[in-house]
């Protein structure tokens, strides 16, 4: 398969967030503003790029029966890993997603993709595939985000718009994302998917 | 079988174990950096901490005394409250040595935005209510400060009354150990009243707890 | 030939009635309460009306027009209940431009985007309602003070009560009945609600089976209560208050009676109801808010598939 064609079909046509509807949970709770939305968007994005080429340099080892729990322990040392990285270099960063990134571990995007290509790929291909769906869960993350942030604090990446006071704070609550994801995910499938 | 998942579960441990010996010290740096910052906002000078925990009400109250070139300069307690519309709500409150409050940071709070998360706004009510006064000069209730509607003089956060309440709790709590540090007060005493006299005063004649009460639908 | 036959189908049965009459007779059923409104807060409360209005009525034709297209509704007048509906829920002091939101999410969130009218499963006006609150908590929980109630200082009768602020003695009933309270701008005029709600009745628009199960369902769990806490004047005054204040008589004779939002038969209506009672005065008395209505009825809203779906209506001909 084409290499650029595996990574832009992560981002456009199999995007997680607005296509293959995966990862909602951190979808919804870290995207009250676009640094964080990124923020988590990055470190998912690079427990998947690794996961997927560690996973798929094992496929053919790793018995059929053990495949799963083999997977999660991978995944789940990526995990450990970028947190323990992320608490020592990007303290506020990790301050603000909290317990949103110990469940990257369970978040169905690592493991969909671990089964779904990974698991039947070459390790270059995956690690390709893990930056495409990586980059495009990045992108979904950051416009909700933005959008959340615009709308509910007036504010982009913290600087203030001026407009903070009339802004409809319900943007930055939880049925705010859920409207946004909702209207974006219109968006998205009429006008780039195509 | 059982070779594959040994390799795999060894050499992830492996990596974890590498990664944590290369962090651990970046992470203590990071945490003592965060206290630190957190203690220079709310209090004058110092070059020097000393530190001291203390149960109060059953709630871990830690208490920085901190002292420049040998003096003691101020207290910093960090204090809580559980009492917040949305949980905890953790302060650091700093006091001067003659017992006035230097300033407060919020360090953690779940309240509602745009209503009690107005707490960590600058000039916001509570903190122009509090800043630079010693509690003992303002109306105390039972001996304790009291936001206006509890029959106090703390200026609450508009339609934000448990959000209010739960700040000048944890002031109170922070003004009790503080009492006890540098004073060696007896920690019941300094709290005033004891909270079930509070509560039960609370509970007579009043539906259950009001909960940002100005709120209509 | 003198006399044509003439073949049609089914339906052969038809009344006069269109939805832009049973649309006009709300609105007129809501003009006593506009008025009474007026009387007590002001001309605030036929500007804060007219933005709602007009507003509605702007989105649903733009978006009929220009996003979703297929016929205009705006002339069966159900845009204009949705906005005199959604004013009714506002404080008079609310600024224009949040007005303009709430008729853009009432209108455009909560009916358009299921599919227009019919088709809307939640109530379009507390739909933009709840989203106000929520969006903009200070604009929308100061109310303007009324003369002859200085007891309560701004807050409502309710989160006065909440509050323990306030006894039901010094309260009035009076105030109730007539309006001199602060409130949302439909709320507050109980006798001008109950006259509305006789009209409607008698333009066979809604049966009685909805307000009345809300209501009684309201008071007897005010009584069940008042028991608990020592009876006496509590016994009627607690019902008394509860069925009169806040967003109740609104709320059910005008909100939880929309065709779209609630169940297709009598028997699922009155469970319906029944539930609305039940978590309006959860709410109330150990919830978070003052007032429950609002939020009783949405989630009482998104039941009504299940209700209707064990709740058939009975079809003809058949066993």
């Amino acid at each position: 398969m084409n290499k650029l064609k595996i990574v832009l079909n992560g981002i456009i046509r199999n995007n997680p967030t607005f296509v293959l509807v995966l990862g909602m949970c951190p979808t919804l709770g870290t995207t009250t503003s676009a640094a964080n939305g990124m923020g988590m968007g990055l470190a998912t994005m690079s427990v998947l790029i690794m996961s997927n080429f560690f996973i798929s340099l094992i496929k053919n080892i790793v018995p059929d029966k053990v495949r799963i729990p083999a997977f999660i322990v991978v995944i789940a040392s990526f995990v450990t890993v970028i947190q323990m990285l992320m608490q020592a270099f990007v303290p506020d960063l990790y301050a603000t997603l909290g317990v949103f990134i110990p469940l990257i571990v369970v978040n169905c995007i690592i493991l969909g993709r671990a089964e779904a290509f990974a698991s039947k790929n070459s390790p270059f291909d995956s690690l390709l595939d893990g930056l495409g769906i990586g980059l495009g869960f990045t992108l979904s993350l950051t416009t909700i985000g933005s959008v959340r942030e615009i709308l509910g604090s007036g504010a982009i990446f913290g600087y203030s718009l001026g407009i903070a006071d009339k802004m409809p704070l319900i943007f930055v609550l939880a049925p705010g994302a859920f409207m946004v994801l909702g209207y974006l995910m219109v968006l998205f499938n009429k006008f780039v998917k195509k | 079988m059982t070779a594959v998942l040994l390799g795999i579960t060894f050499v992830s441990s492996a990596v974890v174990g590498l990664v944590n010996m290369i962090t651990v010290e970046p992470i203590a740096q990071a945490q003592q950096a965060a206290k630190e910052a957190a203690l220079k906002e709310v209090l004058p000078e110092f070059d020097q901490t000393a530190k001291e925990d203390m149960l109060i009400d059953e709630l871990t109250t830690t208490v920085y005394t901190a002292s420049k070139e040998g003096e003691v300069s101020g207290y910093a307690v960090e204090t809580l409250s559980k009492n917040g519309f949305g949980g905890e709500v953790r302060l650091m409150v700093g006091f001067t040595t003659d017992g006035k409050i230097y300033n407060i940071n919020v360090l953690q709070q779940a309240e509602t935005p745009g209503l009690g998360t107005k707490m960590t706004e600058e000039g916001n009510n509570l903190i122009t209510s509090v800043k630079g006064f010693n509690p003992a000069e303002k109306k105390l209730v039972d001996g304790r400060l009291a936001v206006r509607k509890d029959g106090g003089d703390v200026d609450a956060l508009t339609a934000a009354t448990i959000s209010s309440r739960a700040y000048v709790d944890a002031v109170n709590r922070a003004w009790a150990a503080y009492k006890n540090a540098a004073q060696g007060a007896d920690l019941t005493a300094a709290m005033g009243a004891t909270s079930a006299d509070a509560v039960a005063a609370n509970d007579t004649a009043k539906e259950p707890v009001a909960q940002e009460g100005e709120k209509n639908e | 030939m003198a006399n044509k036959l003439i073949v049609a189908p089914a339906p052969h049965v038809q009344s006069d009635r269109s939805t832009a009459l049973i649309m006009r007779d709300v609105v007129i059923a809501l003009i006593p309460a506009l008025a009474v409104s007026t009387y007590v807060f002001g001309v605030d409360v036929l500007f804060v009306t007219a933005v709602s209005v007009l507003a509605c009525v702007l989105f649903e034709y733009l978006i009929q027009k220009f996003l979703v297209g297929g016929a205009l509704t705006i002339n069966n007048w159900s845009a204009v209940v949705t906005g005199v509906l959604l004013a009714f829920n506002l404080p008079a002091s609310i600024p224009w431009w949040i007005v303009v939101i709430g008729a853009l999410v009432s209108i455009g969130i909560a009916k358009m985007t299921f599919g227009g009218i019919g088709k809307n499963p939640f109530n379009p006006a507390l739909v933009g309602r709840v989203f106000l609150l929520l969006a903009y908590p200070v604009q929308m929980t100061s109310f303007p003070t009324v003369e002859g109630c200085d007891a309560l200082s701004g807050a409502t009768m309710l989160a006065a009560v909440k509050q323990g602020a306030v006894g039901f003695d010094a309260l009035g009933i009076q105030n109730l009945l007539i309006g001199t309270m602060p409130g949302s701008m439909g709320e507050v005029a109980a006798l001008a609600l109950l006259l509305g709600f006789v009209y409607l009745l008698w333009r066979k628009v809604i049966t009685w089976h909805i307000p009345v199960t809300i209501l009684g369902t309201m008071a007897v769990f005010a009584f069940l209560v008042a028991l608990t806490r020592g009876g006496g004047a509590l016994l009627w005054q607690m019902p008394l208050f509860h069925v009169l204040a806040g967003g109740a008589l609104l709320g059910s004779i005008y909100m939880a009676t929309d065709y779209s939002s609630s169940p297709m038969t009598v028997k699922g209506g009155v469970i319906f109801a029944f539930g609305i009672g039940v978590i309006t005065m959860l709410i109330r008395l150990w919830g978070a808010y003052p007032e429950g209505m609002s939020f009783a009825i949405l989630i009482m809203n998104s039941v009504v598939p299940l209700i209707n779906k064990y709740v058939k209506p009975k079809r003809f001909g058949v066993k």
